[in-house]
């Protein structure tokens, strides 16, 4: 089978079957990690600090022990200590030391919401009395809640062992310096007509997946553990529970539940560890369910940020010189997606000179973890906002700025090697040529703007096998969870390789026993990197079916082939004796496996290699009431290169979430904290999402550029949608309004504030002219 | 502990006894005591809808509501919206329109849904958004949602109409 | 959650023996929409939760065009709302109603409860005080009326003794060419605390104002009768000048604080904006009837 582009040659692939996993989810069946029950199971709470950063001076567990109900209490001494260094598990490299910190905390708690202690008891309800006797003695030390606090000299040291190379043996909250640099700045802003500098603020956002975080814990005496679990990568749950509980990988099997949204939010533990320390502790199956307050203030949302930026283009609008200083924050550890920030602020375009310089920085907030193309949305922000800014001064539409600049194949990265061939230049033309951008936006306070973005998408491990069953059925089986519909196109891949119908195959996602060592699904890589795998597995079970027939027909496994579901010979004349005659159906074959062999499974493992990397290009009309400073959005397009789209409706189910989104965390999603470093907004009513009512339909254009990296031209699509729409709507806002926005979320009081103050500039001056 | 209380109720058109603490929430009720895990948990104070059941016809967050207060309601929950194996419309065109992709949300959003049809069943779109507006979905963006759910009104007149005409 | 009774007593004269027994240890339960999650984050802790639901006077919702409305404290939002007497006669109310959180909550919430909990953003509440509505008040032994504005005495606090429940709220009859209007501000379209809510009535005699009330919500420690702006319109046509004064006005008698929904400088706006475009749709409204 040869990759091929859409011009009608696949049967299966491009089509809209119905998700093998649907009926059971439509009808409330469906298992995610909080509806496993086991007997004899307890129910586990986490006490967690109400003080952003604070020492702790002592943890008294007596009284809640003797709460009737209350099985166990564990806290940091229950768990062994971790090395302090960066080490390998599995395909990530962590620091289980830091890691270990932020399962329960041992010295110090370095936000609102750190967990210092876990409890198991007989119903949920007395786990939660139990928190309440649990005695923490703390000595409040002052919180740091932003970059600019934590570098500033003199701050408050969050973690007294952390060094960076530039300063030497200085204790520091600044984790990591990158810095990239190409050209000659300082010649390249020189030769600019036209130089657009800005400063950026970007709130803390959360992922907001509407199903919190869970884990049922089951220790065995014999030392072996079992963790049910919503997680994005149940391997990865594997090698990081076992380096905070100090046991062997092997010691640990991890079931995946389904899983109710994560977005990169699930990539990493938290209950799991938990989980298996109180079940170890009492004996019985122990389960943990995050509340939404724990959630928002104990999970991993991504990096605020401060961000600094100046671009210089020439009058015909190509961009010369640029410089970028970002400082994203890391939460209490470090680990920020500065670098990926960094990576990707200015990649769709080719820049001869420029300079960025990132920091990861530490502060008094949650650990933050990946949330859909990490760090990408921030940088977005504050490069699609100033190239818009230039094509306006260069006199330029900013789709053509942007098709001017636009990389293309062969164009260098700002790391690693030239791209290959790729869509950006399309999806600028694709939104250009839309219905939406040609239409003509009418009416006072409404404006359009357009942004792009870029992610590199991920690679990676995966692992499949394709059993084929005795009635000529098949079952494709992976280890990636299934957060979008991936699990279908697992299945239509194999079918379309062993030409069944998508209905005879079923897709499955197996445990860390079941199914060999698979990475998180994240990175917009399951369809990419497993179904590679599932290709190559599904085309090994080919292979052995072709001969098999070959054996049945006494020829040669070469002169066999496989179409549609048939075995044929390749020269149908060429049959002279054997059992059966061609043609056979896979159906027929598999009756007679056992004599021929014995049953097949086709086998495959993947490192994948030749990652394509997704572009994305959003137009969004939006209506501002000028009275208020409120956002109305009032139409959406995104075009994007997705390769080849697999299942088009889940395709185009990323498109529009990543969408809905970046409109959230463009308008109003952000995390208030106090002046002590309490978090206030602690559930969905004061952390604002996107209502089914905040939104339009989301019109989405697929550009099918195929990856020559992947037999099926696939290109990850999951992610890249969330990076423009912040920067689109602060353009669309400033068509609007006459006002450049350059702090997240564009609420509507931020709005106000700027539209009143440019009102009474413009009194001011009126008055002078008189 | 408080003592519990027996309550007497109808779930899905089917008389229904169950023993709960007042503390325990509907929601707590179906799911750890009725083994009824379709409701979901998404935030305990009434702003995601995951939990959404129908009481006596309309709309509500079980995560809002006493165990003890569904003595003598009619609850219906996303478990009864099917006629036995026969798919309601609703779940139907979600499927077809591939509605859902974690689909934790689901659920909430089938009954919400569900609950508008039957009072309204021509809606348009801005009164399947209002009637959808308690029930969040971080995945889809609800394009793919309002279009099922104006689709399947669709479907349930054209239905009834021709059961009408018969 | 800790640990309480549950009592749901079936008639009025139950519940005020039960309230009078507990005390400050009962809490009556409506809606469950806000007591419920105070209850989980244990911020109210009743040792006793008095079910009112199926007391009648509290469910009952019974207009007449002579002596108004009687709106039981239980009524749920959505019944109001689905009320054509409701919105014919008092469409300010019947949208605030309308407004508070999801369907879900609608069904569920109550206009008593949302007063009851004493929260200075309720939505009913300004469009309550915008009517002239008055709260009858029942004790273990006599029955008491306060005018809605005087309900609320500070956040989460109100005028009600131990042992007294509120049984309805009781609104005049609207007037000849009277009607109402109540707006609030969200950043979403749904689901958000009022930032700023609005209600107005206004009651107009030929072209000029003949009665007018306003009615403020999440600008101060507790909804506010906007007494000065209010009169303001008093014999004026209700033009440019007139709303302007009265949005000054209303803007005056706020005292917001900065949180996490709106600083104090954006409140004060916002009540001007909403005033001038709650009193136009009330006039409005009144100019039919």
């Amino acid at each position: 089978m040869e990759a091929t582009t859409s011009n009608g040659k696949f049967k299966v692939i491009g089509t809209r079957p119905i998700r093998h996993d649907g009926i059971d989810k439509v009808i409330g069946r469906a298992r995610y990690g909080a509806d496993y029950y086991f007997p004899g199971m307890l129910h586990g709470k986490v006490l967690r600090s109400p003080h952003a950063h604070a020492k702790i001076k002592s943890i008294k567990i007596d009284k809640a022990l003797k709460l009737p109900g209350v099985k166990a209490v564990v806290t940091a001494a229950d768990l062994p200590e971790a090395a302090n260094r960066l080490e390998q598990a599995g395909e990530m490299a962590i620091n289980p030391h830091y890691l270990s910190l932020n399962i329960l905390a041992r010295d110090k708690v370095l936000y609102d919401g750190h967990a210092v202690a876990a409890v198991a008891a007989t119903s949920p309800h007395i786990a939660e009395e139990a928190l309440k006797l649990i005695e923490v003695e703390y000595e409040v030390l002052p919180p740091v809640m932003t970059v600019d606090e934590a570098m500033k000299p003199g701050a408050p040291i969050l973690l007294s062992d952390l060094r960076n190379r530039e300063e030497g043996d200085k204790p520091t909250n600044v984790a990591q310096h990158y810095q990239f640099k190409r050209g000659d700045l300082e010649a390249g802003f020189k030769a600019a007509d036209f130089i657009v500098e800005r400063e950026f603020k970007t709130a803390m956002v959360h992922q907001g997946y509407i199903e919190p975080h869970n884990a049922v814990g089951i220790y065995n005496s014999d030392g072996q553990a079992t963790i049910y679990c919503s997680t994005q990568g149940a391997f990865d749950v594997r090698s990081l529970s076992a380096q905070v509980l100090g046991v062997p990988v092997g010691k640990i099997k991890v079931v995946p539940a389904e899983i109710g949204g994560g977005f990169g939010g699930k990539t990493t533990i938290y209950l799991e560890p938990l989980s298996v320390l109180l079940s170890k502790k009492t004996g019985h199956p122990v389960k943990l369910v995050m509340t939404r307050s724990e959630v928002l203030r104990a999970s991993g949302p991504t990096s605020g940020s401060h961000i600094k930026i100046r671009m210089g283009a020439t009058r015909d609008g190509k961009i010369v010189a640029a410089e970028v200083w970002m400082a994203y924050e890391a939460g209490a550890f470090p680990g920020s997606p500065v670098g990926a920030g960094a990576m990707t602020i200015l990649a769709p375009y080719t820049i001869e000179n420029l300079q960025i310089d990132a920091y990861d920085v530490v502060v008094n907030r949650p650990k933050t973890a990946a949330y859909r193309a990490p760090g990408a949305s921030n940088a977005a922000m504050a490069s699609e906002t100033v190239i818009d800014e230039l094509a306006e001064k260069c006199g330029i539409d900013p789709l053509d700025l942007r098709i001017k600049n636009g990389v293309r194949e062969g164009s260098p990265q700002v790391v690693g090697p030239p791209f290959r061939r790729i869509g950006f230049i399309e999806t600028c033309e694709a939104i250009k040529n839309s219905e939406h951008y040609k239409s003509k936006l009418t009416g006072p306070w409404r404006g359009r703007g357009v942004a792009s973005g870029f992610w590199f998408n991920a690679g990676m491990q995966s692992s499949a096998t394709v059993n084929i069953h005795t009635d000529g059925t098949a079952s494709v089986v992976t280890g990636s969870p299934d957060i979008g519909g991936s699990r279908a196109s697992m299945a239509m891949i194999t079918a379309e390789v062993l030409g069944l119908p998508v209905t005879d195959v079923r897709p499955l996602v197996a445990d860390t026993d079941s199914i060999g060592h698979t990475d998180v699904t994240g990175g917009s890589r399951v369809t990419f990197a497993t179904g590679m795998a599932v290709y190559e597995a599904a085309q090994d079970a080919a292979r052995q079916l072709r001969e098999r027939a070959a054996k049945l027909w006494e020829v040669k496994p070469e002169d066999v082939e496989l179409h549609d579901g048939v075995l044929q010979l390749k020269d149908s004349s060429s049959f002279e004796k054997g059992e059966g005659k061609p043609p056979m159906t896979i159906k027929e074959l598999a009756t007679k496996l056992s004599r021929t062999g014995g049953p097949i499974i086709g086998r495959a493992s993947v490192n994948a290699r030749g990652v394509g990397p997704a572009f994305a290009t959003t137009c969004v009309d939006v209506e501002v009431d000028p009275d208020t400073g409120k956002v109305q959005v009032l139409r959406c397009t995104v075009a994007q290169d997705v390769g080849k789209a697999i299942h088009p409706s889940y395709v185009e189910g990323q498109m529009q979430g990543g969408t809905a989104q970046g409109i959230g965390w463009g308008l109003n999603e952000e995390y208030f904290y106090d002046e002590k470093g309490t978090l206030r907004n602690t559930g969905l009513l004061d952390y604002r999402m996107p209502t089914c009512l905040d939104l339009p339909m989301i019109e989405t254009i697929l550009v099918e550029v195929p990856n020559p990296g992947h037999p099926l031209g696939v290109r990850g699509v999951g992610e890249v949608s969330i990076v423009p729409p912040p920067a689109a709507l602060a353009n669309a806002i400033y068509r609007a309004t006459g006002v450049r926005m350059t702090e997240l979320p564009m609420s509507p009081p931020r709005i106000l504030k700027e539209l009143l103050k440019k009102r009474a500039a413009e009194e001011t001056q009126s008055a002078a002219a008189d | 502990m408080s003592k519990k209380t027996l309550v007497e109720t109808t779930i899905n058109g089917e008389a229904v006894e169950f023993l709960c603490e007042p503390r325990q929430s509907l929601l707590e009720c179906l799911r750890d005591v009725l083994e009824m895990t379709g409701s979901k948990e998404g935030c305990l104070t009434g702003d995601c809808g995951a939990c959404t059941v129908l009481v006596d016809g309309r709309a509500a967050c079980s995560c809002l509501m006493l165990g003890v207060e569904a003595q003598g309601r009619n609850i219906r929950t996303v478990e009864g919206l099917a006629n036995g194996t026969a798919l309601h419309p609703l779940q139907q065109k979600f499927l077809e329109h591939a509605s859902l992709q974690c689909g934790i949300c689901t659920p909430g959003i089938l009954m919400s849904a569900a609950a508008l049809l039957e009072q309204n069943p021509e809606p348009s779109e801005q009164d399947v958004r209002y009637a959808l507006a308690g029930n969040l979905c971080r995945c889809t963006g609800y394009d793919k949602i309002v279009k099922a759910v104006l689709d399947a009104a669709k479907s349930m007149k054209s239905a009834a109409g021709s059961t009408k005409a018969a | 959650m800790h640990a309480f009774n549950y009592e749901s007593p079936s008639t009025l004269a139950e519940a005020l023996k039960i309230m009078k027994a507990y005390g400050e240890k009962a809490r009556p339960l409506c809606g469950g929409t806000d007591l419920i999650i105070q209850m989980r984050a244990g911020v109210r802790q009743p040792e006793y939760v008095v079910d009112v639901k199926k007391i009648k006077e509290l469910r009952e919702l019974k207009f007449s065009a002579r002596s108004g409305l009687r709106l039981g404290a239980a009524v749920p939002c959505i019944e109001i709302a689905e009320n054509e007497e409701m919105r014919r006669n008092y469409p300010g109310l019947t949208e605030a109603a309308h407004l508070i959180g999801s369907l879900q909550i609608q069904s569920r919430a109550s206009v008593g409860g949302n007063l009851c909990n004493g929260s200075p953003a309720a939505d009913t509440t300004p469009a309550l005080i915008a009517l002239k509505a008055k709260a009858r008040i029942a004790g273990p032994r006599t029955e008491r009326e306060v005018p809605v504005e005087e309900f609320v005495t500070s956040p989460g606090r109100t005028v009600l003794k131990p042992g007294e429940l509120l049984v309805q709220l009781l609104i005049p009859a609207p007037a000849a060419h009277s009607s109402d209007a109540y707006l609030r501000f969200i950043p979403r379209n749904e689901m958000d605390i009022a930032v700023v809510g609005v209600g107005a009535s206004v009651t107009l005699d030929g072209d000029k104002v003949k009665a007018a009330r306003i009615g403020l919500g999440a600008v101060a420690a507790t909804p506010l009768f906007a007494d000065k702006a209010s009169e303001s319109l008093i014999g004026k046509p209700l033009d440019e000048n007139a709303l302007a004064t009265a949005a000054r006005l209303a803007s005056e008698a706020t005292s917001p604080i900065d949180d996490m929904r709106g600083t104090a400088e954006y409140r004060r706006h916002i009540t001007g904006v909403l005033t001038r475009r709650a009193l136009t749709i009330a006039a409005e409204r009144a100019r039919k009837r």
